[in-house]
């Protein structure tokens, strides 16, 4: 689960000056429908370079092939009650069968179907990664903009807050925190925002603080427009793109994380997600009896999903920051024999 | 100087913080963990452990501020209570006796890491497009997105188990005395290969990546084409030009990477069932031994903020601005 938290974390400030790609539709399209002619200006200037950005995203190789990854497990989740109707944990087959034609991936020490388990796992996992990522995003969206648009003392309480929560250790205090909480979904998702939060919301206020000090915010100030519109409407459109990155990266550590706390056994153990399918195989001592097919698939989806979101936002990046994208084009130019085997072999790996 | 002390000060904020969280922690879950425990473990104690225990842990009918003065007093002298699960030693001496073996793989895997992501970026950056930069990336990244136990199951199940290379669990054998012969020490070398190969590998990708990206910046400035210009060896640009500069950055994270790999470190003790704090915070946390896990939140949030702190202070001195600042 640390693997999600390590690479957001040193990748953020290599991805903070990513530009505003994906999001820019999102948050475009969210802010836009409601509010109706009043925003058309800024709108209309917004709208024309994001229109071309999903152009630019849906023509990105990256981009495409981690929403197919995504959408394919997306599906999977939703359709699991179709495909396997009964109870995932039921006991079907003898115990640690190898997989054969019954059972595709074969059955666990206790005789469950592991393609069931998988698949149903997705559910909770998927579920979890989600909610996190769009609470810890929400919080540090709100706790980003509070410190760039009052600035001063509430500024400085903020930073303090998110500074001490990135540098004590997450994994540690996810584990104090649920160990004296009553187990359960709602709990995991709870620590996992406590712990999360921060991240994103260091990566926003320094980006909120840079477009506080644009001109137009001031004036929105001297015309007396109301602090939770300023925040909402002026600044928060403009950066539309940041709050995708750090959407992405929360999903991707929602997801990493849970499966950790569940490995160690700190979820609930009743319900079926990868990260508890991870832990039963290690209870049952699967490595063990080198039943290798009861914890490959759980962990592979796991990784796969991450890998996908990654794809996309490495994607927003390469849209939205020209720099990454002349110096991409140049490259290619020039040595086009080794820029393509990378493609392949990425596939292949994939 | 003033630099050092605000940051000085941070870090005593931050852990006072977590002193206090563990303090609520107890005091304010709902299911009254605490009383659990004590329903579990009451009859091995002795009375005034029980007592001492009580008023560690909020079982305590003094006002909440005298409650709080007092923990923070214990906290001060490392009175931490002792431990349930290996009653009747102190939570300090637990500690003590594991924390040594996670400094070791935690510091080998971080260094390890570090030096190797680092080159790799190096050299990625200075032969841009080249074979290092355009496959390994992507590689990297994609390792990068398994989870770290994971890993570690899969290289415990194929190098440990199924091939027999390395042993599959603890620090060292059972049938080696702990000496300071070559003996014991190329034993535990062979013990620590799995876990630290694991969390290199899930690490490496970040600091190659963000070392890249640094150094590509810095390729750009004009000292460097003024170095090329003067007909500098490109060895002594790569190094003594582009990747010193560079290299700032990377510091930054290291210190805030020793978080993660404590973290990191964590999980892959499990699955080794290697004897460092990780592993005993499991063991803690099963057997509702809330004096130890406490105590060994504490030790890790410590180490990690002084270590955070030692890197400030190579900051100093490598970056003249914020000694001039």
């Amino acid at each position: 689960m640390t693997s999600s938290i390590a690479t957001t974390a040193s990748t953020v400030p290599g991805e903070t000056p990513a530009g505003g790609g994906l999001s820019g539709t999102v948050a475009g399209n969210a802010a836009g429908t409601p509010d109706g002619g009043t925003g058309l200006p800024p709108g209309a200037s917004v709208r024309r370079p994001s229109r071309s950005l999903l152009h630019g995203l849906l023509t990105n190789k990256k981009a495409m092939t981690g929403a197919a990854i995504l959408f394919v497990f997306i599906a999977l989740a939703l359709l699991a009650p179709v495909l396997y109707p009964d109870n995932p944990s039921k006991i079907t087959g003898m115990a640690s069968q190898e997989p054969d034609a019954e059972f595709w991936l074969g059955t666990t020490a206790k005789g469950q179907d592991v393609l069931a388990l998988t698949i149903h796992g997705a559910r909770s996992s998927l579920l979890v990664g989600l909610t996190v990522g769009f609470a810890s995003t929400f919080i540090g969206i709100l706790v980003g903009l509070a410190s760039a648009y009052f600035g001063k003392f509430i500024d400085e309480a903020l930073s303090l807050a998110t500074n001490v929560f990135l540098l004590l250790p997450g994994l540690p205090l996810l584990v104090i925190l649920a160990a004296f909480l009553p187990p359960g979904l709602g709990t995991v998702i709870l620590v996992l925002v406590v712990t999360g939060w921060a991240g994103s919301a260091r990566v926003l206020r320094s980006q909120a603080l840079s477009i506080r000090s644009k001109d137009f915010v001031a004036a929105a100030v001297v015309t007396g427009e109301r602090p939770l519109r300023i925040m909402f409407r002026e600044i928060l459109p403009n950066m539309a793109s940041i709050v995708m990155g750090t959407l992405l990266a929360c999903i991707i550590y929602g997801i990493g994380a849970q499966a950790g706390l569940e490995f160690l056994g700190l979820g609930d153990v009743s319900t079926v997600s990868w990260g508890n399918n991870l832990y039963w195989a290690g209870n049952e001592g699967a490595l063990l009896t080198g039943s290798w097919w009861v914890f490959v698939p759980s962990g592979l989806c796991i990784a796969l999903v991450a890998f996908s979101l990654s794809l996309i936002n490495y994607a927003v990046d390469e849209v939205t920051n020209p720099r990454l994208r002349k110096i991409k084009k140049a490259r290619a130019a020039l040595k086009k024999p080794t820029t393509k085997p990378a493609a392949t072999g990425k596939r292949a790996s994939a | 100087m003033r630099f050092i002390l605000r940051r000085l000060g941070f870090y005593l904020i931050a852990f006072w913080v977590s002193i206090t969280l563990n303090f609520l922690l107890p005091r304010f879950m709902p299911g009254d963990p605490v009383s659990r425990m004590f329903a579990r473990t009451q009859d091995r104690m002795q009375p005034e452990q029980i007592e001492a225990l009580r008023k560690l842990l909020g079982v305590d009918s003094r006002p909440i501020w005298e409650q709080y003065a007092d923990y923070l007093h214990n906290m001060a002298t490392g009175q931490m209570g002792v431990s349930i699960s290996r009653f009747p030693t102190p939570v300090t001496e637990v500690i003590a006796s594991q924390v040594g073996w996670t400094l070791l793989l935690g510091g080998t895997a971080l260094v390890i890491a570090a030096v190797v992501g680092n080159l790799l970026g190096i050299l990625a950056a200075w032969r841009r497009g080249g074979a290092i930069d355009s496959a390994l990336p992507p590689f990297l990244i994609f390792i990068g997105s398994f989870p770290y136990f994971w890993l570690a199951m899969g290289a415990l199940y194929l190098f440990g188990v199924t091939l027999g290379w390395f042993p599959i669990r603890h620090a060292f054998s059972d049938t080696i005395e702990p000496s300071f012969s070559w003996d014991f020490m190329s034993d535990v070398g062979m013990h620590l290969v799995l876990p630290a190969l694991t969390i290199v590998l899930v690490s490496l990708g970040g600091w190659m990546l963000g070392m890249r990206n640094t150094m590509i910046a810095t390729n750009a400035e004009d000292y460097i084409t003024m170095a090329e210009a003067k007909g500098l060896r490109p060895g002594r640009i790569m190094f003594r030009y582009a990747a010193r500069n560079a290299m700032l950055p990377s510091v930054t994270s290291f210190g805030m990477s020793l978080g993660f790999v404590v973290g990191g470190a964590l999980l892959t003790e499990v699955v080794f069932a290697y004897p460092g704090v990780g592993y005993q915070l499991l063991n803690a946390v099963q057997g509702l031994d809330y004096p130890l896990m406490q105590g060994l939140f504490l030790t890790i949030t410590a180490a990690v903020l002084l270590a955070n702190f030692l890197v400030d202070i190579l900051y100093v001195r490598l970056d003249p601005r914020v000694r001039a600042s």
